[in-house]
């Protein structure tokens, strides 16, 4: 077993040429996938018996949701990952990550909210699938907020590595939160023992956001990620070619 | 049709759940372009004041 390509990846330049070749080869079939897996749950798919057109948040819920644990969990690995190797690209990632989770982590719990109000008859009660979804909420703004804090970058990687660490404790608490207490959550529905609970027409549109919503995430998430390299990496000879080069051409 | 937008009375709820994931995904996108673009602008001023790096 070669190492030779995680130094491959660790290399700011590379990586950045890398990032900058896949995000359109991710972006095209992400907004396929999403006005898709959209139009499908607002159109194709039929009316539930029980809550008629109310569950059709759930396109928008149960994706972004399914977002929020996996931008958290990438995040700490990365993090994880640039904290113990010093590998800059990795904490380029793991700042580049935290935004993106906060955002559709908030899209899922207010999402969660407008569809609590009709079926439960409340925006909020204190179920535990919600409370640690927000938990999940501060901890991607305490990360944001730890980093933002400290001038010099490399410090705020290390201390923020610390924060997102501690945090990946919540994620699985998070997914099995309905599963070990009796919550007013519903169980899951599709990634089940005894496989989906619901017909076709519904379940592709959901599988489509799902799948979309995914590469939208790394699209977004390599995007920025040069960002953060840039940042980390300004006063580098790859950085002025490039920039000398881009300037010539502008 | 303005059954599909009544959404069986739950079009309030409906429809702004949707407004807002869009709405999510657009915005993580403007911000990842000013992101880069403003990281960018950075990188180019320190290069013009000399490699004070």
């Amino acid at each position: 077993m070669t190492w030779a390509w995680f130094h491959r990846f660790g290399s700011p330049p590379y990586f950045y040429r890398l990032a900058t070749r896949w995000v359109p080869w991710l972006s095209w079939p992400a907004g396929l996938l999403i006005v898709g897996g959209l139009f499908g749950g607002l159109v194709i798919a039929p009316a539930d018996y029980q809550q008629s057109d109310a569950y059709r948040i759930l396109y928008v819920h149960a994706p972004t949701a399914w977002l929020s644990q996996m931008a958290y969990t990438l995040m700490a690995v990365a993090a994880a990952v640039g904290l113990v190797w010093r590998m800059k690209v990795a904490s380029a990632v793991a700042a580049a990550a935290a935004p993106i989770g906060a955002t559709f982590t908030a899209v899922s719990l207010v999402t969660g909210m407008l569809w609590g109000q009709p079926m439960w008859g409340t925006y909020w009660v204190w179920d535990p699938r919600l409370v640690f979804q927000l938990v999940l909420f501060f901890f991607f703004l305490g990360f944001i907020g730890l980093r933002s804090a400290i001038d010099d970058v490399s410090r705020a990687d290390r201390a923020g590595a610390v924060l997102a660490i501690v945090g990946v404790v919540n994620v699985p608490i998070v997914h099995y939160s309905v599963t070990w207490w009796n919550s007013l959550h519903q169980a899951p529905s599709v990634l089940r023992a005894q496989g989906p609970s619901m017909p076709a027409s519904m379940l592709v549109p959901l599988l489509m956001s799902f799948l979309g919503i995914t590469l939208y995430f790394y699209a977004v998430l390599l995007y920025r990620t040069r960002a953060e390299i840039l940042r980390r990496d300004r006063g580098a000879a790859w950085v002025r070619d490039m920039l000398a080069v881009k300037g010539k051409t502008e | 049709m303005s059954e599909f937008f009544a959404m069986s009375g739950y079009a309030l709820y409906v429809w702004s759940s949707y407004a807002i994931g869009v709405g999510a995904l657009l915005l993580n996108i403007f911000w990842a372009r000013s992101s880069l673009r403003q990281a960018e602008a950075q990188a180019r001023r320190r290069l013009a004041t000399g490699d004070a790096a």
